[in-house]
């Protein structure tokens, strides 16, 4: 970490990619030596079609601030359509996002083929500093928090919530 | 509990050099059910492997994780090293911190940070991994080839020749496709026949090839190395067997006028017939919509002549089932018919060139035909209405195809060839005629063929115009077309005797049928699609379907014979083992929570999805729940991420592994 960056927000920015396009791309960038921040984890999947939304919700509960999921051009799909199951699927799910208050900004959706390692790098820069300026996404983590909890209800929302159940 | 072991690579100091392997295997070694945890120079070498493998065995190790290059790499290395140390090859993961990592970060401290965090989240991922077992399916070794143009008979005989089985399934009554009507060849002008003929020959007499005739695919069911095909063979009224096929009752029949197809319906034929002598099989069919037998129930004097009595006029069609390991689609082309405007067909016709209308407007196979010395006129050229011998010719290329406002946007290819052929052939049959060409370019790529294309104009004396016709009608027993020279910029009319269209090459009629009974995947001109355009050509993306010839886009003799060619050597490689080995990276449904809503079959684009019945043990139907076909499955995972009861799981990709990294952020 450079000294006078000591102090300044590091965002966790998870990437959810393709085997066959995106993570064969950021082979790429770093077989060309590219540099991007190091703030991104990458997990595989085969195919964009295999992300499950809900995995969305899981990396932000566990302390993501930002999220990437990336896969084959449209029309480049390793499994003929996946990705595009995989847009519409993410398409509803943003709406969805929306509607629970999360920034839509910290999620981004992109096409980074095998031979696009310029623009992954383009990409994961972009979503980091974009999160970095953010600030770090506490929503999540509290509904984390909150899920595994056994005491008192403190917060007046939950008591709330809690009577009416 | 696990015992998880950590390898840590230096690679050279590809790694080492921005990430500080030794910390990152330290904090490994701290890592709950860790076990092992060192690092080497070079992991992948062979001291490497070794240390690898020693390591499992002297710690006991349940688990591997190797934190080096991208798997892309060396995923395969490790997993086989993993293997031969007693590991199941999928409990070995490999964390990248070369390529996502020490390459692309300068920061020593970020670096090596982050290479701990990769490192961690694969251990987790490792925890969840299971067994997987490799999965094998039984491969039967008897191909089936669909179409018996020149790509069905060069791929069946390829297969044959290998020493296995064949099924060759022919729609008309003979095999030969569009290479039998052709008359010489491109580029060398050899006559196809010559050519054709024998290959059809050796294909009758193969002992390992079985051929049906004037038979179509009823249906397909199964998947790679384990098809089932019913093919429903059409009433012939002939019996195959005891036909010598001496042709007796050819001669005899009394309908003698119906326009024979095989000669682009400018010879006739008669109601039994054969489409051309040299037909394999030699066995005639009747055609039973002509026949005065079927029509009004008298005649019937093919069977008083024919000696073996084969004639059936009872005879029905039959259906046959053929099991098969691997499917080759052959159905090759057909061409545009310029009407005005075909029935049912998106693509407009070119009312103004006269086709139809005109009986000396004709297209680029019946121009075959006239050339063709066992064609209808003996090969001589003689046009249509009144058998004279044309003295003035004008061709007109690129008629339907290249036209976007006409519906085909695509290059037939051919055509640029075929009718610098037509010229020359023109030529040396009618050596006072002169003969016009409408271009738009020439595209006559090819080994030898831009020579053969210039012979054309500078040997043959063909006359290129190039530029498009605007418009061509009847003046007494001449056609006059017009059209504009775009290179000098002048209007040109020429009064032809003849005109030939090198008309758009199409799929056939059907081919999107066909193709869904087989589950293949076709554009948007029903040609039908290759798995990958540059990479894997031949092969379709359902597994164990292969593509040759003409089906899958306009080609010529030589690329068609070299996709034939290709397509067998896939389906060789596939028979080269008595089962199928793949990578159990497939996706499997839990039956317990399947509520059979087959919204995985929807999503599923290679219809590895199958239906399956649950029943109690008195046989009651309980429910229909889904089933995945491990011989099918590609292993996308799109089918998990839709099921809304969870319960379809892709193996090596399951929740369990995919939180399990999430949760080790
Ligand atoms: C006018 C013209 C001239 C040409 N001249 C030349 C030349 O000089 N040199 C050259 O290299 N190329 C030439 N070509 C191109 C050549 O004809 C093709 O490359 C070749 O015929 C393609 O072979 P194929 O087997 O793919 O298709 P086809 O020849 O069309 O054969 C397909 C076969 O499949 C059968 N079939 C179709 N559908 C089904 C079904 N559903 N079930 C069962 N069977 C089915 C058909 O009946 C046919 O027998 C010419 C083309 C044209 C139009
Ligand atoms: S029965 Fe039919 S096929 Fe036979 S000779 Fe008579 S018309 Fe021809
Ligand atoms: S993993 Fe993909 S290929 Fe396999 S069954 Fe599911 S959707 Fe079909």
């Amino acid at each position: 970490m450079n000294p006078e960056n000591k102090n300044r927000f590091e965002p966790k920015i998870i990437a959810f990619v393709c085997t066959w396009c995106t993570y064969a791309g950021a082979d790429l960038a770093g077989t060309s030596r590219m540099q991007y921040p190091a703030n991104v984890r990458v997990i595989k999947f085969p195919c964009t079609g295999r992300i499950d939304p809900v995995f969305i919700i899981k990396a932000f509960q566990q302390g993501a601030d930002g999220i990437l999921i990336s896969g084959c051009h449209p029309g480049d799909c390793h499994y003929i359509a996946g990705n595009y199951h995989a847009r519409r699927r993410f398409a509803a799910f943003r709406k969805l996002l929306e509607f629970i208050g999360v920034d839509l900004n910290r999620i981004q959706f992109s096409w980074v083929s095998a031979a696009e390692g310029g623009k992954w790098v383009d990409v994961v820069t972009d979503l980091t500093e974009r999160v970095r300026n953010m600030g770090p996404m506490v929503e999540f983590k509290e509904l984390a928090l909150e899920e595994q909890w056994s005491g008192g209800l403190d917060s007046p929302d939950l008591q709330q919530v809690y009577e009416a159940i | 509990m696990s015992r998880i072991g950590v390898f840590i690579c230096h690679c050279g100091e590809n790694i080492s050099r921005t990430v500080d392997v030794e910390r990152v295997a330290s904090q490994a070694s701290l890592m709950a059910g860790v076990a092992f945890s060192t690092d080497y120079k070079y992991m992948c070498s062979d001291p490497g492997q070794t240390l690898v493998k020693k390591a499992i065995a002297e710690h006991n190790l349940t688990h591997v994780v190797v934190a080096a290059c991208s798997p892309r790499m060396h995923e395969r290395t490790f997993r086989k090293a993993a293997e031969q140390a007693g590991l199941n090859p999928y409990l070995c993961e490999m964390a990248n911190i070369r390529e996502h990592c020490s390459w692309v970060h300068e920061n020593r401290e970020e670096a090596t940070q982050k290479a701990i965090e990769i490192v961690g989240m694969l251990i987790e991922r490792v925890k969840k991994n299971r067994i997987l077992p490799t999965i094998t399916v039984p491969v039967t070794k008897r191909a089936l080839v669909i179409g018996g143009g020149i790509a069905g008979i060069q791929a069946a005989l390829d297969v044959a020749d290998c020493g296995h089985q064949v099924v060759l399934v022919e729609r008309e009554p003979s095999i030969g496709g569009h290479m039998a009507q052709l008359s010489e060849t491109f580029p060398t002008l050899d006559c196809s026949q010559c050519i054709m003929t024998p290959k059809m020959v050796d294909l009758a007499n193969h002992p390992n090839i079985t051929l049906h005739t004037y038979s179509e695919i009823e249906q397909v069911d199964g998947y790679i190395g384990n098809f089932q095909v019913t093919i429903r063979k059409k009433a012939r009224s002939v019996d195959e067997h005891k036909c010598t096929g001496c042709g007796i009752c050819i001669t005899k029949c009394p309908q003698k006028k119906i326009p024979n197809i095989f000669d682009c319906n400018i010879g006739m034929r008669t109601a039994i017939y054969v489409p051309f002598p040299q037909a394999v099989p030699n066995v005639p069919v009747i055609d039973r919509e002509n026949c005065t037998m079927f029509k009004s129930g008298k005649c019937g004097v093919c069977q008083k002549v024919c000696g073996p009595g084969a004639i059936d006029f009872t005879q029905e069609d039959i259906l046959i089932t053929e099991p098969v390991g691997a499917i080759i689609v052959a159905t090759g082309f057909e061409l545009y018919t310029i009407t005005e405007k075909a029935k049912g067909s998106p693509i407009k016709g070119y009312g103004e060139f006269g086709h139809g209308k005109i009986p000396d407007v004709i297209d680029g196979m019946t121009f075959e035909r006239l050339a063709s010395a066992s064609g209808p006129t003996g090969g001589k050229i003689l046009r249509p209405s009144d058998g004279k011998e044309p003295k003035q010719v004008v061709f007109i290329q690129c008629v339907g195809s290249r036209s976007r406002e006409k519906g085909i946007s695509y290059c037939s290819k051919v055509c640029c060839m075929y009718t610098a052929k037509h010229t020359m052939l023109y030529h040396h049959k009618v050596h006072d005629g002169q003969a016009y060409v409408f271009f738009m370019d020439a595209r006559v790529p090819g080994k030898s063929y831009d020579e053969f294309w210039r012979r054309s104009i500078e040997e043959e004396e063909a006359v290129y115009i190039r530029g498009m016709v605007s418009r061509l009608y009847q003046k007494g027993d001449k056609i006059v077309v017009m059209g504009s020279d775009i290179a000098v910029g002048v209007q040109v009319e020429i009064e032809a005797d003849l005109v030939v269209l090198a008309t758009a090459v199409q799929p056939q009629k059907g081919a999107d049928l066909l193709a869904q009974k087989l589950g293949i995947s076709y554009d948007k001109y029903n040609f039908y699609s290759e798995a990958h355009a540059k990479l894997r050509p031949v092969e379709c993306a359902t597994a164990g379907i292969y593509l040759a010839g003409a089906c899958q886009g306009p080609k010529d003799i030589p690329d068609t014979v070299s996709q034939a060619s290709a397509a067998a050597a896939k389906v060789m490689a596939l028979f080269s083992k008595d089962r199928l080995e793949r990578e159990p990276i497939v996706a499997r449904v839990k039956e317990a929570t399947c509520v059979g809503c087959f919204a995985c079959k929807k999503v599923c684009a290679y219809g590895a999805v199958e239906e399956k019945e649950i029943r109690d043990r008195q046989g009651n139907l309980l429910k229909v729940i889904a089933y995945v076909n491990p011989g099918v499955c590609a292993g996308c995972g799109t089918c998990q991420a839709t099921c809304p009861s969870k319960s379809v799981e892709l193996d090596g990709y399951t929740d369990e592994q995919i939180v399990a990294m999430i949760e080790a952020l």
